[in-house]
């Protein structure tokens, strides 16, 4: 269905770039957080730099680097005979590295708060009695995890809305790559109104099932914290 | 001490920006300078923007300003209300479409240059593509057009695939592209084996692209160009027209290597 397919696919691709970025996020957060290093300024800068550049910028960028003659794209072909131009995983790679710094910002923002808040808590799990990984795993990480939840939500959300590097990665291919940002400005394009208004709010109805049950997971999982 | 000073520093220079800015635009417009906005097809790209130079040269006081797209894109655009004076398309079918939607002037509507279509590869490829037949090697994995849907060269290839029967065989190896110039640049870039373009933008890649074919069994290229009906510069617009008609502006347009229409 011409609908159905762009859906699935920006679901698809969403849903693996949040999982990449949320491994890469948390970890290169947790070794900025936790080390001390000549260049870790500049370091979380260029990190952090993929939420204020444009896309299209970060487009070239991945071009420059993955396309066929490009760095990482030639030694990939060459060796592994994969190129990621035009494909559904050059979506996903575009996507990830797009809603990447999310994580770093709301992984920073959490542990401030952990910080400021919790080392009462910690403490007065220590006097209770409770091992360090205890006190870690009842205490920091569920309290950290909310953080780190709704930075989730908000790298799916920037990776569904993805556009711009993805047009330039993996291109408009319906039934390939173009996912439902894409479909949409095909649609307009080409003057199927009918179609993008569709599209339109498939996109807006799932984005607001995404934030509900997001909403949801955020709140149980905190109740549960606080009865606790 | 010295800190507060530079941050007062700071914040007056980013209030004052703004300022300044909305300063300049007002007296920008107070000029009275006539701005003409031009949408044309994006294989006019270079060749439009030498014209636009040698016309506002030639009229003083007028500013051109291009809209560079797919025909169909700028259609489309010009259909939800853009105030757009002039419509410049690649291909008769989008200017058509836009005279159904009663969008132009019609007497106003001219053919101005013509154009043919080739096969192109990437300038360093060993692949051996005569003609159009040799795309079902298997060697060759991707293939760029434009979108048919929007982009009229793309509109060109289906024809001259559909004709020789390959249109269907073909279909995996499409790439399809928003513009024709971004075909020009996959296979430039060396991201697909062949692409579609018009020859005059071969021209313009001719460093980096190499002609396997030209592309033949599609209707003749002639660029159609036309007044928008809602144009509030109708005479500015005739001028521009009669411009490119006129011996100077397709002297500009041969240079870029578009036939007579």
């Amino acid at each position: 269905m011409i609908v159905f397919q762009p859906l699935l696919l920006t679901l698809k691709v969403a849903s693996l770039a949040t999982l990449f970025s949320f491994l890469a996020g948390v970890a290169l957060a947790w070794f900025i957080a936790h080390f001390r290093f000549p260049g870790k300024e500049w370091m979380d800068a260029i990190l952090t730099l993929p939420l204020v550049l444009p896309p299209t910028v970060l487009g070239y960028y991945l071009i420059v680097l993955l396309g066929r003659r490009g760095w990482l794209g030639q030694f990939l072909l060459n060796n592994l005979g994969i190129s990621l131009m035009f494909t559904w995983q050059g979506a996903v790679i575009a996507s990830a590295v797009v809603s990447f710094p999310s994580f770093p910002l709301i992984f920073k923002s959490a542990r401030a708060s952990f910080e400021s808040v919790d080392q009462n808590l910690e403490k007065a799990a220590r006097t209770l009695g409770s091992s360090e990984l205890a006190v870690f795993l009842r205490v920091s990480l569920p309290l950290a995890w909310r953080g780190m939840l709704a930075g989730a939500m908000l790298a799916f959300a920037r990776a569904m809305g993805e556009f711009g590097a993805t047009l330039m990665i993996a291109g408009n291919l319906p039934g390939k790559t173009q996912t439902l940002s894409l479909a949409v400005y095909s649609a307009v394009q080409a003057g199927n109104d009918a179609l993008a208004t569709t599209l339109v709010l498939i996109t807006s109805i799932v984005c607001v099932l995404v934030l509900v049950s997001s909403g949801k997971v955020l709140k149980s999982s905190y109740t549960k914290e606080v009865d606790r | 001490m010295k800190s507060s000073l530079l941050k007062r520093g700071l914040v007056i220079v980013m209030v004052s920006l703004p300022v300044f800015a909305l300063n300049s635009v007002t007296h920008k417009s107070a000029c009275a300078q006539q701005e003409l906005l031009v949408s044309a097809a994006a294989s006019l790209t270079n060749a439009f923007k030498d014209v636009g130079k040698q016309f506002e040269a030639a009229n003083p006081g007028v500013k051109v300003v291009f809209n560079f797209a797919s025909s169909g894109a700028l259609m489309q655009q010009i259909d939800k209300g853009a105030p757009v004076d002039v419509f410049a398309s690649a291909d008769q079918k989008t200017m058509d479409q836009a005279g159904e939607k009663r969008l132009l002037l019609v007497e106003t509507r001219k053919d101005f240059v013509s154009n043919g279509l080739v096969l192109v590869v990437p300038k360093g490829s060993k692949l051996v593509i005569k003609g159009v037949k040799d795309l079902l090697g298997a060697k060759i994995a991707r293939i760029a057009m434009g979108n048919p849907e929007t982009v009229p060269a793309g509109r060109y290839s289906q024809e001259v695939l559909t004709k020789a029967g390959l249109w269907e065989a073909l279909k995996p190896k499409y790439i399809l592209a928003e513009t024709v110039r971004q075909t020009l640049d996959y296979v430039a870039r060396g991201e697909v084996d062949a692409g579609f373009v018009f020859s005059t933008d071969a021209i313009v890649a001719k460093e980096r692209v190499r002609v396997a074919a030209k592309a033949e069994g599609h209707q003749p290229i002639r660029y159609p160009v036309a007044a928008i009906r809602g144009t509030k510069k109708l005479e500015i617009s005739q001028k521009f027209i009669d411009y490119l008609l006129g011996s100077e502006g397709q002297a500009i347009l041969a240079r870029h290597g578009f036939g007579k229409p």
